[in-house]
């Protein structure tokens, strides 16, 4: 019979927990949120000594304060499900800092063991360590370990094994001063002899009432003792004893690595050396731009071959389906729909999966941090992070995996605002609209028009972003204080992992969303309009008047007649929320040219539409609702159809009011006429 | 006393800190981070576009924007 136990990782970031994860349970991952919040939650499983482990990957903290929501994720979950053992993963050329959250986790009274990582790179640095005294000094096992090649793995499982039969050891290796040891002690017994806080550990509870932390001084005046803590508290200065708290917490973990380890503080680090260049005050700009470039080329040119492998190989899977179906409504449902659904879906795997592994090497090297720290002055202008710069980027590329890689974007505020301006950067497949109508129109000036599409987008965003931190997402920019990591080599099998993660998240969360609704256009361009004498799915009738679409496409006319757009301009639109290229194709069918663009630029611009008109549909094509693909992704990663719609109807509306502005005030100032 | 704020030290010049002022979520987030009083602080540089600035502390780096370093008060070190 085996024994099933829990294990939390704990650790601050950028310290080698995800590579001590995978390297623990391999390809057993299961990734998804912490409930209620769109934080990531990595669950692993592995068996070691006949000991069942479910491994639960913590949000990397520095601290376990009620300040940010990765902190309340980490010290909620060990609270309330109490872990069988805490793993916390402590970067070895850092140990000071890293000391910091071991000081609260043995506070919480848990089983703790820790994993001494990047033992490699300490020694390297000429940092000298003596586990064992640092084992006695913090009477918790200290495994040393590097993650990256998975060395130590098989000892930190077997000490994990070994402290479950253990008696758990509760020395205080953590002492503050007579004042906070004397307030906490009274605070125990109150708390001991209250029924309502058995659930917590006391002393931990008690000094966290004295820090003031307003998460735990909520749940304190929920029970009938608060009274008597109140006493006690008014007693102290919160805001004095917090500081106290914390530096002499760092003061022990000074006397102790005086005691356990020789740091080599002379030389300047390799890091250092490469932050003189990097952040540099001329080059670092430069540096960084090149860098982007890099990344934008090889995520969208190299993706390019695959995403057309891709297509050629569905469209001849839908054409060979087609053909072998003799029923015809059932052979456009899988043909047209329900293939070129999944096509869909796939088509952007190799964007996705190129940027993460881009984006893997950027953070797991360290670099992230320094573009963040680059690019962050320009953000704040708008109240971002330096963060937000590169998903908006990459928006420029493909929106879906641009609103994925807002990820690394700690402040839940900053993210959804990102999340929500990111479709305004216009992507790819935004462009060939542009060049069919700008190029039938504007003639030479077609590039000109273009530019000012691209730069329309990022005014829109700006503007927006500042809107919403002033309306809807008011409040207090968050505290930028971020580490600058040491510089590493990223390991390929980490990038890998994570790049086939993301794009396993991307086909299982976004491709429902994307498949219902390319299935859902394909049923409308298919259902004949009533009254309609066509037969259900047939070639005739698809995405004609007769069809559901184009009655929907002429119900819409007089709501898009302002802009200069007839119905058969709504029903393209319609079928760009697909994909937006679609809108092109779908106009072909509509004005009975078929695919040919230059027969549909003919046809348009010699008489069916005002270049005005033809502006304003670039525009609205700009800025209306994104892909299916892009509302699937912005669902999973806001985690929220409020907000989600909310894009939809926003962008839509903006659109709306650009088209109609452009269209009526420019027909009334008789331009280009 | 020659107290100053931190964001106004220029970079290559190493402070002590003397007290975290400021909201208490942003200081509670700056003491975690090793700002406590009596830690020598090295300041490295500024972003190139003038802020946020890097600091050398406790053997790591960090960054804070001006908004923040100026809730730390420090001394010079000679």
């Amino acid at each position: 019979m085996t024994e099933k136990i829990t294990v939390a990782l704990a650790g601050n970031p950028n310290v080698g927990k995800t590579s001590i994860f995978n390297a623990i349970t391999g390809s057993k991952q299961h990734v998804g949120n912490w409930p209620g919040v769109t934080v990531e939650r990595k669950i692993g499983k592995r068996v070691h000594n006949d000991v069942m482990m479910e491994i639960v990957d913590l949000p990397g903290t520095y601290s376990l304060t009620a300040y940010s929501l990765d902190e309340i994720i980490a010290r909620d979950f060990i609270i309330e499900e109490k872990p069988d053992v805490v793993v916390q993963v402590i970067d070895a050329t850092n140990l000071e800092r890293n000391l910091y959250l071991t000081t609260q986790l043995m506070e919480l009274g848990v089983r703790l063991i820790i994993a001494l990582n990047m033992t490699d790179l300490a020694l390297a640095k000429g940092d000298n360590i003596d586990e064992t005294k640092m084992q006695e000094f913090l009477e918790v096992p200290v495994v040393s370990t590097i993650g990256s090649k998975g060395n130590g793995i098989e000892g930190l499982l077997d000490a994990v094994t070994n402290e479950l039969h253990r008696t758990r050891v509760t020395g205080n290796v953590f002492t503050y001063d007579d004042e906070i040891e004397d307030k906490a002690e009274k605070l125990r017994v109150i708390l001991d002899s209250d029924p309502y806080f058995a659930h917590y550990p006391s002393r931990w509870f008690g000094l966290k009432l004295l820090e003031g932390d307003e998460n735990i001084i909520k749940k304190g005046k929920e029970s009938d003792s608060f009274p008597k803590i109140q006493i006690i508290l008014n007693e102290t200065d919160a805001d004095i004893l917090e500081a106290k708290v914390a530096d002499q917490r760092y003061k022990t973990i000074q006397t102790m690595l005086r005691q356990v380890c020789n740091i080599n503080t002379s030389h300047l680090s390799g890091s250092d050396m490469v932050d003189r260049v990097v952040t540099n005050k001329a080059l670092g700009i430069p540096i960084f731009l090149s860098l982007m470039w890099a990344a934008f080329e090889v995520t969208f040119t190299f993706a390019t071959p695959f995403m057309n492998m891709i297509d050629i190989f569905f469209g001849w899977l839908a054409e060979t389906a087609t053909t072998a179906i003799l029923v015809p409504w059932l052979a456009s449902l899988v043909g047209e729909g329900m293939i070129a659904g999944v096509g869909s879906v796939i088509i952007f795997l190799p964007n996705i999966l190129l940027l993460f592994f881009m984006l893997s090497l950027m953070e797991d090297s360290g670099y992230m941090a320094r573009a963040a720290f680059i690019m962050d002055k320009l953000m704040s202008k708008i109240g971002l992070h330096g963060r937000s710069f590169i998903p908006l980027v990459m928006g420029f590329g493909c929106n879906v995996p641009a609103i994925m890689a807002t990820r690394t974007i700690e402040d839940t505020r900053d993210r959804l605002i990102t999340i929500l301006i990111t479709p305004f950067m216009s992507c790819g497949a935004r462009l060939p609209v542009y060049v069919l109508l700008a190029g039938a129109f504007f003639g030479r000036d077609a590039g000109v028009v273009i530019f000012i599409l691209y730069a329309l987008g990022i005014l829109v965003a700006v503007v927006s972003a500042k809107l919403m931190r002033s309306t809807i997402l008011k409040g207090e920019d968050a505290p930028f204080i971020m580490e600058l990591p040491s510089y590493k080599v990223p390991t390929l099998k980490g990038s890998f992992i994570h790049m086939w993660e993301r794009g396993k998240i991307y086909l299982k969360k976004a491709g429902t969303i994307i498949l219902i609704g390319v299935v859902g256009v394909w049923l409308l361009a298919s259902i004949p309009a009533p009254g309609s004498s066509g037969t259900f799915a047939s070639q005739e009738i698809y995405g004609t008047t007769e069809s559901m679409i184009g009655m929907i496409g002429q119900i819409l006319e007089p709501l898009v007649a302002p802009l200069g757009f007839d119905w058969k301009i709504a029903v393209a639109l319609l079928f760009g929320v697909v994909a937006k290229e679609i809108v092109v194709g779908s106009m072909g069918v509509l004005y009975g040219v078929g695919e040919n663009e230059e027969s549909l630029s003919n046809i348009l611009s010699a008489g069916s539409m005002t270049p005005l008109a033809a502006l304003g549909l670039m525009v609205f094509t700009l800025l209306y609702a994104p892909c299916f693909a892009c509302i699937g992704v912005i669902k999973r990663e806001t985690g929220s159809w409020k907000w989600t719609l909310f894009q939809l109807a926003y962008g839509t509306s903006l659109a709306w009011g650009f088209a109609f502005v452009i269209y009526q005030a420019g027909t009334r100032m008789g331009l280009m006429a | 006393m020659n107290e100053k704020k931190l964001d106004f030290i220029e970079p290559d010049t190493s402070v002590k800190v003397v007290k975290v002022t400021g909201q208490k979520s942003s200081r509670k987030r700056i003491l975690d981070m090793g700002l406590t009083p009596g830690t020598r602080v090295d300041v490295i540089r500024r972003a190139p576009l003038g802020d946020p600035v890097e600091f050398k502390l406790k053997g790591y780096n960090l960054s804070l924007r001006k908004r923040e370093a100026e809730t730390v008060l420090v001394e010079v070190l000679k």
